[in-house]
């Protein structure tokens, strides 16, 4: 990966946010390298999706600071860390409801980014953002010439929803993906379709942040992995060590240093 | 209903895939998809022949369009963009008095002053609710309810503008059939420009907006953004309503700012069927006529209206037009379990 010479995308330094006296973060440190599919793991409550929230701008850290491309956006509103390329899905699914699949992604297609970027994919200057949609659609496993992308968001299974989620960071041409569970809630038939579908964004070019908890599913495309526990930076490195972490064991799989002997 | 038996509802075949598309294959699915709008439109265009008998009438449906522009902005920053708005009455006095600013004291015809109070009123408007934009729900329905209140006893309290006598001698239209064309034609315009506007790209991000702000902040658009152009267009509508209005009375005073403009669009917009904009049309054209009806009551009006309201609100709160759509858009029938 050369990460000795290259700059790395995103730096996060000391990163903390409290609400009250409950730490959600205690100065977490951490970088993403372009190309990257970095994995954060961690028990329930230990501010993985508080983390994410801070780097999109959804919460203002207390401290700490943020870096995108050596330029500082700590505490920017979340709409202007989205233009700059950064964008996420949510944990809880909240499509556009009252809209049909495809126009949920009208929303992204519309945004200052992608008009200021030009047409998707030789699609004239903006392009026919319903063809657009469509064609992303298709892309992340939506039948184009079925019911399925007109039919009202409200209406999708959750299989669909979670795609759709995907499809509308996609649309933003994003150059940072930043996935909070997108596993989660899906059977093992639709894991096994995401998983290339994660693979092929790498392909493309955008670096990825995946926080997940179906850990054999993350360590199969993440190439480096970060393990957070109450708001504490435990570990970071390559799946394979990261598993075999003695400390990891002990906080994510409620091991205590040695296997139980029944 | 009989045991085992369920009613079942199918859309009819004209619909192709997604709300919006029609496949037409001949006369008869044309003339289907073209009545509704062509009898509203035709309809509205008539009523001040009809009612060309009776002044006293003419007059009533000026302000039953003023009271649907009122209601079209309510549903529209309601249903659409999830901003509940109780204080439809500012658009109509600011748009009102700003008219009568210009028009007496400064001279301009109505022909300039109405567009200027238009745009204006606009922009003051949305620059004065601006800083409530992050407000959601309850609060922001309650600091805009506030707005005009403020407004009313500020004119009262320093005397300004006319003070409690209102800012008189406004310049009226030159007849019966300019005030009454003026306010259909634009109320039309109005409901029909909105209409596109929400399944245009720019009216998705707005309903997206309602939807789940947060993935549209995630999308890189400002929120507060997409909140403000909403709040422009509904009270551009609003403020327009309230320069007609008072070059209508040839007046403009304190009662511009009254809670019947504020709760009126409310009550229509149940009544008629919220999100469908039309409804608000049809709710409007039903409560003020009744209201002007229920006159020769007196004091006893209220009562009938409350009763009236109520039983809307109980035994048909869909609203009249989402009723009326799901009859026209689909068959039902009677299906074994």
């Amino acid at each position: 990966m050369g990460k000795g010479i290259k700059r790395p995308l995103l730096s996060v330094e000391g990163l903390t946010k409290h609400f009250g006296g409950v730490y959600a973060l205690k100065n977490v440190d951490f970088e993403l390298f372009e190309g990257d599919i970095l994995g954060i793991i961690g028990p329930n409550g230990s501010g993985k999706t508080t983390l994410i929230n801070c780097v999109t701008g959804f919460l203002k850290p207390n401290e700490g600071r943020v870096f995108y491309r050596d330029r500082e956006i700590t505490g920017l509103a979340p709409h202007k860390i989205a233009r700059m390329g950064i964008t996420r899905t949510f944990q809880v699914m909240r499509p556009y409801y009252s809209l049909p699949a495809y126009k949920n992604l009208i929303i992204p297609l519309w945004s200052p980014r992608v008009r200021k970027l030009g047409g998707w994919r030789g699609g004239g200057k903006h392009g026919d953002r319903d063809t657009v949609a469509v064609d992303i659609l298709e892309e992340i496993g939506f039948e184009r010439d079925s019911y399925v992308p007109y039919k009202l968001a409200s209406s999708l299974p959750t299989g669909y929803l979670k795609r759709l989620e995907l499809a509308r960071c996609i649309a933003l041409r994003p150059e940072v993906v930043i996935c909070d569970e997108v596993f989660s809630g899906l059977s093992m038939s639709e894991i096994a379709t995401m998983v290339p579908l994660i693979e092929k964004l790498q392909m493309e070019g955008i670096t990825l942040i995946m926080v997940e908890h179906r850990l054999r599913e993350l360590f199969r495309v993440a190439n480096r992995v970060m393990v957070l526990s109450y708001g504490d930076k435990i570990t970071e490195g390559v799946p394979d060590v990261v598993i075999e972490d003695e400390r990891v064991k002990e906080v994510y799989l409620g091991w205590e240093g040695e296997e139980p002997d029944d | 209903m009989e045991e085992g038996r369920r009613k079942e509802r199918i859309d009819r075949g004209i619909k192709v895939r997604t709300s919006g598309l029609y496949a037409i294959s001949g006369w008869p699915e044309l003339v289907y998809l073209i009545s509704p709008r062509f009898v509203l439109i035709v309809g509205m265009l008539s009523l001040p022949l009809i009612f060309s008998v009776a002044p006293y009438w003419q007059r009533v449906i000026c302000i039953v369009c003023i009271y649907t522009m009122l209601s079209i902005a309510f549903d529209f920053l309601a249903n659409f963009v999830g901003l509940i708005n109780l204080g439809s009455a500012f658009f109509i006095g600011l748009g009102g008095y700003l008219t009568a600013i210009m028009n007496v004291y400064l001279g301009l015809p109505p022909v300039l002053s109405i567009p200027i109070a238009t745009l204006l009123g606009a922009g003051i408007s949305t620059l004065l609710i601006l800083p409530c934009l992050p407000l959601r729900g309850i609060y922001f329905a309650i600091v805009t309810l506030m707005f005009p209140l403020i407004i009313e006893k500020l004119i009262q309290a320093f005397n300004i503008l006319g003070g409690t006598n209102g800012i008189v001698g406004l310049d009226g239209f030159p007849s019966a059939w300019w005030e009454g064309y003026t306010a259909i034609i634009v109320t039309l315009i109005v409901l029909f420009a909105l209409r596109r506007l929400v399944n245009e790209d720019v009216g998705l991000v707005l309903r997206g907006v309602k939807d789940n702000d947060q993935a549209v902040k995630a999308s890189g658009i400002s929120v507060t953004f997409a909140k403000a152009l909403a709040v422009f267009i509904a009270s551009s509508i609003g403020c327009f309503a309230g320069a007609y209005l008072s070059h209508l009375y040839m007046w403009a005073g304190m009662s511009l700012f009254a809670l019947d403009f504020s709760i009126m669009p409310i009550a229509a917009t149940v009544i008629g069927g919220g999100g469908t904009l039309v409804g608000a049309l049809i709710g409007s054209f039903i409560l003020v006529p009744l209201s002007e009806l229920l006159r020769s009551f007196g004091t006893l009006r209220i009562v009938f209206y409350s009763l009236v309201l109520t039983a809307f609100i109980i035994y048909k709160s869909e609203g009249l037009m989402v009723y009326a759509q799901r009859k026209y858009h689909q068959f039902e029938r009677w299906v074994k379990v």
